[in-house]
């Protein structure tokens, strides 16, 4: 930062309040312990995530299903260097996987040892409630 | 439609520029731009401002108009472009269209970011909310690297590429932007730094990402009849622009080895310039993070996809090669200030395509006198590219 003259700006927190009512079954499904997509009644398009209109038909009469959970691994990174508000957080993995739905979904991926996570691998979606008691979902082992 | 040429470019230190605020810095590229075209600010009827951190990244929410007053610049038509990263190529298009379309006769592309006036950690938060807030970042912290990060997984696993050829991108922009005195990075590099440099987001290290970069650009567009009343010797030919869009959402890409946006906006723009991609004398490609030149030489058609890292080995895309590539530094060595590079790119194009880069053993040799720019914004949920003639 600046090692040069400066002023400092003037503070303000900054905190949205984003309106999630007409995904609220998404929201409230991960609580109990479910991932659910969108699915369109008129061209049968499914949405991850979930969408309470269709981009293909514009219609907007969806139906909620619940997603199957079983994904295979189609990308992953491991990220060290983490932004200001992950910064209490270990350094984590993200990855894209595809469901047979034919979604993709990408979310953290935990329970591997970094080197066990290869392109092409199995792993199980589940839902669940952060640490920080955000409603989320996650890949991880297969039992 | 009428022919648009470029008929003066300007562009500041590229850097850690506390030294000055945002509409300063604009100032230090307008000023050469004007002076280069022999103009003077009333001559421009409209300006198009490419700018990504307004109100984040630095403290001005309208970085157009404290520019163009600063620049001297009040009274001409006035926008702000967003497009992430390709901001200043959306400016550039703008400005484009202005001319083109015979709504101004003079018009000016300005690109100016801010970047280093706060911390990184705050700095790659508000970058990596630029994907899907919502969907992304909310909940799973995705940084900018990291989103490069699972492309570099997905072409490694597909089509081998390994971390040495990533490396190889940097090394090479690093010893271009050596020779180039307005680069952020001027350090030549081997490819064990790049391999033993810390990991950021895997497989991409330190040196494997673009420096977060203050810097500005400003190039001046004209029709063809104030090309020939004012007497602009080199004018550079605007002959091909293209543009697409990507999802918001990574997750619903058609795959992870390409970016689909820089195949559709490459095409349109082969086809307006009505050129092959083989008749292109230098390019400068989007390489925010090293892999993206390798998806780059693939998309747009400098090789064939999932030759990207051959075409790096052999030397190709260095000075010599079949296609000089980022010779400038690229946005790994010469810097990243987002909303400007777009203009910086064409500030560059327009300086080789007249051959007079200031530093001669970084000016490609001149066949055809074609050169493109490819300018992604975000992940991929943008790309601008552009194709001059001289
Ligand atoms: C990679 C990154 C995290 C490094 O941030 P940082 O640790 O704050 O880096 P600093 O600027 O403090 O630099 C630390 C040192 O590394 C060097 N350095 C920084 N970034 C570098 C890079 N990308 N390549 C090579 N060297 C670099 C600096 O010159 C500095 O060296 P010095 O201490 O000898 O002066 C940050 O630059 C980044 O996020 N880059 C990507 C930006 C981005 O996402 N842009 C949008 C892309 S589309
Ligand atoms: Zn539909």
């Amino acid at each position: 930062m600046a090692a040069m003259p400066s002023i400092k700006s003037r503070e303000m927190k900054i905190v949205q309040d984003i309106p999630i009512s007409k995904t609220l079954q998404f929201w409230e499904g991960l609580k109990q312990g479910k991932v659910l997509a969108t699915k369109c009644k008129k061209c049968e398009t499914v949405y991850f995530p979930p969408a309470a209109d269709c981009p293909k038909c514009l219609a907007s009469d969806m139906e909620w299903i619940e997603l199957s959970n079983e994904a295979t691994i189609e990308t992953f990174t491991h990220v060290v260097i983490r932004p200001t508000t992950f910064q209490q957080n270990k350094p984590y993995t993200v990855a894209i996987g595809r469901l047979k739905e034919g979604v993709r979904v990408l979310a953290w991926l935990t329970g591997f040892k970094l080197s066990e996570v290869k392109v092409g691998m199995k792993v199980k979606l589940v839902a669940k409630v952060s640490s920080e008691g955000n409603p989320t979902y996650e890949f991880t082992r297969p039992e | 439609m009428r022919k648009v040429a470029i008929i003066g470019v300007g562009s500041s230190k590229i850097g850690v520029r506390n030294d000055v605020n945002v509409a300063e810095l604009a100032f230090e590229a307008f000023k050469p731009s004007v002076d280069d075209a022999k103009i003077a600010p009333k001559d421009i009827e409209f300006v198009a401002v490419g700018s990504t951190g307004a109100g984040a990244w630095y403290e001005e929410l309208l970085p157009a108009v404290v520019s163009a007053e600063y620049c001297g610049l009040t009274g001409a038509g006035l926008v702000r472009c967003e497009a992430a990263c390709a901001s200043g190529s959306a400016a550039f298009s703008t400005a484009y269209w202005a001319v083109a379309s015979g709504q101004a006769d003079i018009a000016a592309a300005l690109g100016v970011e801010k970047m280093r006036e706060i911390d990184t950690p705050t700095m790659m938060e508000w970058i990596g909310r630029a994907g899907y807030y919502l969907w992304e970042f909310h909940n799973f912290g995705l940084t900018f690297p990291a989103y490069y990060a699972l492309y570099a997984t997905a072409h490694m696993a597909k089509y081998g590429t390994t971390e040495e050829d990533l490396a190889l991108v940097a090394v090479k922009n690093h010893k271009y932007a050596s020779m180039n005195p307005i680069a952020h990075l001027q350090n030549r590099i081997t490819v064990d730094d790049v391999l033993s440099s810390m990991v950021i987001a895997s497989p991409l290290k330190l040196f494997d990402c673009c420096p977060t970069s203050d810097g500005a650009a400003s190039i001046i567009l004209a029709s063809e009849e104030k090309v020939k009343e004012l007497n602009i010797d080199a004018p550079v030919w605007v002959a091909g622009v293209g543009y697409a869009s990507g999802t918001a959402n990574m997750s619903k890409r058609l795959d992870y080895v390409g970016l689909e946006a820089s195949v559709l906006a490459s095409q349109k723009a082969y086809k307006m310039a009505n050129v092959t991609p083989d008749l292109l004398d230098v390019a400068v490609v989007h390489d925010c993070f090293t892999i993206a030149e390798i998806l780059a030489y693939e998309d747009i058609g400098l090789c064939k996809k999932g030759e990207g890292a051959k075409l790096l080995r052999e030397g190709q895309t260095e000075i010599g090669g079949k296609i000089p590539v980022n010779i400038d530094g690229g946005l790994k060595a010469k810097g990243h200030p987002i909303g400007a590079t777009g203009c910086s790119m064409i500030y560059e194009l327009a300086k080789q395509l007249r051959e007079e880069t200031v530093e001669k053993s970084r000016q490609a040799p001149m066949k055809n006198y074609i050169a493109l720019a490819h300018n992604v914004g975000g992940t991929g949920h943008y790309c601008y590219v552009t194709i001059l003639r001289r």
